[in-house]
């Protein structure tokens, strides 16, 4: 298990370095220069004939040194000056920097950390939601086969994939709000300050983002139970005389459970996404916010600092669901 | 595998000409469900082709008169803002998303049969590299990943095709990659190769012809996605640009700003998306089913 876990975490070091190659270059590829970006922006808030300094400007942001050098230095295994007084400091991702916004004068570790909550609690919302809906449907649908409560379901689960979630969105803002004119909470309240204010708004966004997954997860369920329902040892524990109850849930549904386990660990890229256009719908302060602003500012470092962190998010969401294998099922052994 | 071929069966000739008719009277007779998808689908190409004929209006023409109206006899689904009718900018929405959905699944068709094909077959350090690259992709959750290569690219129609065409490519060359590694070790590919044929030309007699149900059939069934991911990167305002009516953006545009006083703009829009990707998810299961049973259940 320790070597195989090693192992794991050493082939994450080639990923992440390529990640981050990509993550640092897209940026370059950007049309239109950060410093004009920039001398446009100081020019317009000095007033009209004020003196940009473009150097100063390229050495501000670092750019004034070769793109390998930059890299460097962003990954923090070259030293950075301070553009200032010149002395020079480790900081980059090795030392737990994303560097800095171009715009707002805040570290980007500090903006993400803010949004991460509302973001995490979104995801985590979603996903309970999402399985406490699947799993009973699944499962019922299963020891129910070909019943009208089976189509029923299985119908709906294949409706509910093909449903883009931001028109599902729309139209729970629409509808309520003309025929009974209810519409969703919209101004946000963070856990701290009033929690049941705060479960009131995300309950709706987390419905909605829940739903995408829970469409796959209940077909899934279904299959998986299907298919350990027809399983020998099904068919003795059910000769003994035990309860259905007994059967489904301790029999069945615990060898079922396993595949249902990689499931949601390959939706953890789905939950980031559908998050993204939740929050934009919602107006939910949370890192998908972040992105759309900082996309939509040019905010590059912000933008390069999310998507690594995404992905860093994804990737270590994966493994720890891969970890868990052995204990769900212990005929697994990591070797 | 094609292992019919073994024995040499007795068709006569005019029994195989109507193959294509027997099998489009299985699809009938065995996925009634996917047969109405199937015509759904074809009656939304016809629409999107003949859209100029269909329209009642050109989908760009204003009439400031009219503007958020009802539906009516004179527009069937309403107008929007500025008095454009409703139905003829979903009309030229399908074809927005058919076109972009097919060009893109041609492009990453080919893509991923050219990048899983070599990965597969070459192997070594080639794959290892290639691979390594296709989980650095693969970690970025998708939409984040298009939203800033859109956002480099710059919003347009033959940037959003190649992107969604690219990204899908390298998405899917796992699949084929996993398939031709598997292939290349059946006794059959073994046996080509001991009998003196070429490496090469044992792969593309004996490994490709297999492959290819798999990449027919698994990307008739990524067209949907490619659709959705066109729909969500408008919807967020980073696909098409405002003048292309693109069911994504007409739902964030009109239908997000006009919900109170012009529902219709949000509902049929978004209707129609559903629609059109439950129809091609129906007809992608069924087209496999019959298609090739071993793959029965791979995408549930």
């Amino acid at each position: 298990m320790r070597a195989y876990l090693i192992r794991r975490i050493l082939l994450i070091i080639p990923t992440l370095s390529i990640l981050s190659v990509l993550v640092f270059l897209s940026v370059r590829f950007i049309p239109g220069d950060t410093v004009d970006l920039i001398a446009a922006r100081m020019e317009t808030f000095l007033g009209p004939g004020a003196q940009v300094d473009r150097e100063l400007i390229e050495r501000m942001l670092g750019l004034d040194v070769p793109v390998y050098v930059q890299y460097g230095r962003w990954v923090g295994v070259l030293p950075t000056p301070d553009w200032v007084t010149g002395e020079t400091q480790f900081k980059g991702l090795l030392q737990g920097s994303l560097g800095e916004s171009l715009l707002r004068d805040t570290p980007i570790t500090e903006m993400i950390l803010e949004r991460l909550p509302v973001t995490i609690e979104l995801g985590v919302m979603a996903l309970v939601l999402g399985l406490l809906i699947a799993l009973p449907v699944g499962i019922y649908s299963a020891i129910r086969q070909d019943t009208a409560a089976d189509y029923v379901g299985r119908s709906i689960a294949i409706i509910g994939i093909a449903t883009p979630n931001f028109w599902l969105a729309l139209m729970v803002m629409i509808f309520p709000a003309i025929w009974w004119g209810w519409s969703p909470p919209m101004e946000w309240v963070p856990f701290t300050e009033d929690p049941m204010g705060n479960l009131k708004i995300l309950i709706i966004p987390s419905l909605i983002l829940g739903t995408a997954g829970a469409a796959g997860t209940m077909r899934l369920t279904r299959t998986m139970m299907l298919e350990v329902l027809r399983q020998d040892y099904i068919r003795t524990a059910w000769s003994k005389g035990l309860s259905e109850k007994v059967v489904i849930m301790r029999h069945a549904l615990r060898n079922a459970l396993i595949p249902i386990v990689t499931l949601i660990g390959g939706q953890m890229p789905i939950l980031v996404a559908g998050s993204v256009i939740i929050e934009n719908i919602f107006n939910l302060p949370g890192m998908g916010r972040l992105l759309l602003t900082a996309l939509g500012e040019r905010d590059y470092p912000v933008v390069s600092g999310v998507n690594l962190f995404y992905a860093t998010m994804v990737m270590a969401s994966i493994l720890l669901i891969d970890m868990l294998y052995p204990y769900l099922d212990p005929r697994i052994r990591y070797s | 595998m094609s292992d019919a071929t073994a024995i040499p069966s007795p068709v006569s000739e005019p029994k195989r000409r109507n193959k294509l008719v027997e099998f489009f009277g299985r699809l009938v007779r065995e996925k009634p469900l996917g047969t109405a998808c199937g015509i759904t689908i074809l009656l939304l190409i016809l629409g999107s082709i003949f859209a100029n004929v269909l329209a009642p209006y050109p989908y760009y023409e204003m009439h400031l008169a009219d503007r958020l109206t009802g539906s009516s006899a004179q527009y069937l689904l309403g107008t929007d803002q500025l008095g454009r009718d409703l139905l003829s900018r979903i009309l030229y929405g399908a074809r927005i998303s058919l076109v972009v959905g097919l060009a893109a699944t041609a492009i990453s068709v080919t893509l991923s049969s050219l990048i899983g094909g070599l990965s597969g077959f070459l192997g070594g350090k080639f794959d290892l590299l290639v691979q390594r690259f296709c989980d650095a992709w693969e970690t970025f959750p998708g939409l984040i990943l298009l939203l800033t290569v859109m956002s480099i690219a710059g919003r347009g129609l033959p940037q959003i095709i190649l992107v969604l065409g690219i990204s899908g490519g390298l998405g899917g060359s796992r699949v084929i990659r996993g398939w031709v590694m598997s292939l290349k070790e059946n006794d059959y590919f073994l046996a080509a190769e001991a009998v003196g044929n070429s490496k090469w030309r044992a792969f593309m007699r004996h490994v490709v012809p297999n492959v290819m149900p798999v990449v027919i059939i698994g990307f008739s069934m990524s067209i949907g996605g490619i659709i959705m991911s066109e729909a969500s990167l408008s919807f967020l305002g980073f696909g098409l640009p405002v003048e292309f009516p693109s069911w994504g953006g007409m739902l964030s545009r009109e239908g997000r700003e006009f919900m109170e006083q012009a529902p219709w703009l949000a509902v049929w829009p978004g209707l129609c998306l559903t629609v059109l990707i439950y129809s091609l998810n129906m007809f992608g299961d069924a087209m496999r089913d019959l298609l090739d049973p071993r793959l029965r259940g791979a995408g549930n």
